[in-house]
């Protein structure tokens, strides 16, 4: 093992020692690792908690399934990283890249999502207070507003993908973006708030009739968790 | 000018007739919803590109462009997809049904298994909604056979390319049978694979294998 990847397992081991108390309180904190590895994080709710919005068969197959695969792929990919950074093997380091885009960023994707949703008893589809409410007001005139086209942006995705109210960091505006496939909300934009429009998201309940998935999905919404990713 | 409209293909075969490998209800709702979908928005896409071009409205056309490819490759690829799939107890289900292009793969893969694990590798590794197909394309010395994968609806219209088969790896063409075990998806394919039209296909011309679609216009 190089000494980089060593420091960076023992930072990260660190790092979880240090975080683990309050690694569920917000951001990224539930991406938890075991010696350098990600780990799939429990959900914060039960699997049946989301419906009628959200089935707990879809959930439970989400979750324990397609996040798990993610998880794993991802392991494998940053593993096979490692040894080519070992090797100085570029050509493998590059052609790695896709997967470590694909599968981390469907592990970062899905864990601020489970962490975006709450039962409506824990919350769920109140809507936001504070700083967050206002700049939603400013770009888009009220949340209703917001919502609609956030929906519209959902129902526009041509294949896998996902919808997310981000924060531009160099301007602090909110705004909604959509991401192909598992691409993973990085660089200028801050993730708030997403919602997953692959179909596996929605399918084994709503079938085709998506636009009855994203009216749903609102009542589950915990505006609580983007207040605390807005900045 | 009035420009084409195009309605859905009828499924040559029942809804029930790729079962146990493709479910009724599967098919039921990818034919009469999904692909009627692809249908209705190209159609509201060509009207409104239509009237973009009688009021030489360029920004318009130029923004039309992505919703036609998409919706236009939906209706190439289910119509290219459903032709070439037939009843496992036919006997166009049977590779013997394709002698040329066995042939062929034989001697671009080496057999058939490898030629399927190349199909299944390539298949799996799609990161997203695509396609599998397996492509003719002509020109050079001879022609070639080449496995190709392409995102969401993107269609096999390249140069000198001509679809011989293709698999859909949309979740909706296997979650509710399938979940989250595409492999096995993958691996069931084959007992529903038309080897009489892909011979044809590779047989014929471009023109040939797009067919299907001036009979649903
Ligand atoms: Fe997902
Ligand atoms: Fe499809």
């Amino acid at each position: 093992m190089s000494t980089t990847l060593l420091r960076s397992f023992i930072f990260r081991s660190a790092l979880r020692a240090s975080a683990s108390a309050s690694s569920r309180k917000a951001g990224l904190a539930g991406t938890t690792f075991v010696r350098g590895k990600a780990t799939l994080p429990d959900l914060p709710y039960d699997y049946g908690a989301l419906e009628p919005a959200i089935s707990g068969k879809i959930m439970e197959l989400h979750h324990s399934k397609h996040h798990n695969t993610y998880v794993t792929s991802f392991n494998n990919a940053t593993e096979q990283m490692a040894e080519a950074r070992q090797k100085e093997d570029i050509q493998t380091q590059i052609a790695l890249q896709p997967l470590i885009n694909f599968h981390g960023g469907g592990h970062i994707n899905h864990t601020l999502f489970w962490e975006n949703l709450a039962p409506t008893s824990q919350g769920g589809g109140e809507p936001p207070t504070g700083g967050l409410s206002k700049a939603i007001n400013d770009s888009y005139g009220s949340l209703d507003a917001m919502k609609e086209k956030f929906n519209a942006a959902l129902a526009g995705i041509q294949g896998s993908g996902w919808a997310w109210l981000v924060q531009d960091t160099q301007t602090g505006n909110v705004i909604i973006k959509t991401y192909a496939n598992q691409d993973p909300v990085v660089g200028q934009f801050r993730p708030l708030l997403g919602i997953d429009a692959w179909e596996h998201a929605y399918y084994l309940q709503y079938q085709n009739r998506k636009a009855e998935y994203f009216n749903a999905v609102w009542d589950v919404i915990n505006w609580k968790a983007a207040e605390k990713r807005f900045k | 000018m009035q420009g084409a409209t195009y309605s859905l293909p009828p499924l040559p075969y029942a809804y029930n007739a790729l079962e146990p490998h493709i479910s009724a209800q599967i098919m039921e709702l990818h034919h009469s919803k999904h692909h009627q979908t692809y249908i209705t928005n190209l159609n509201a896409a060509l009207k409104s590109q239509q009237e973009a071009i009688q009021t030489a409205d360029i920004p318009t056309q130029v923004s039309l462009q992505p919703g036609i490819k998409f919706n236009a490759g939906g209706h190439i690829n289910h119509s290219l997809f459903w032709q070439n799939l037939c009843p496992a107890n036919s006997s166009d289900a049977k590779p013997s049904s394709a002698p040329k292009l066995v042939e062929k793969i034989k001697a671009t893969w080496g057999d058939e298994t490898k030629f399927r694990e190349a199909f299944k590798t390539a298949l799996l590794g799609i990161q997203g909604s695509g396609w599998g197909w397996l492509v003719k394309v002509e020109g050079g010395k001879e022609d070639r056979l080449v496995i190709m994968t392409t995102k969401d609806q993107d269609p096999v219209v390249g140069k000198g390319e001509i679809p011989v088969f293709g698999v859909d790896m949309w979740e909706h063409a296997y979650y509710l049978q399938y979940l989250n075990g595409k492999a096995a998806y993958v691996e069931n394919i084959w007992n529903v694979i038309n080897w009489k039209t892909a011979e044809e296909r590779y047989l014929g011309s471009r023109a040939d294998a797009f067919k299907v679609l001036k009979a649903s216009m």
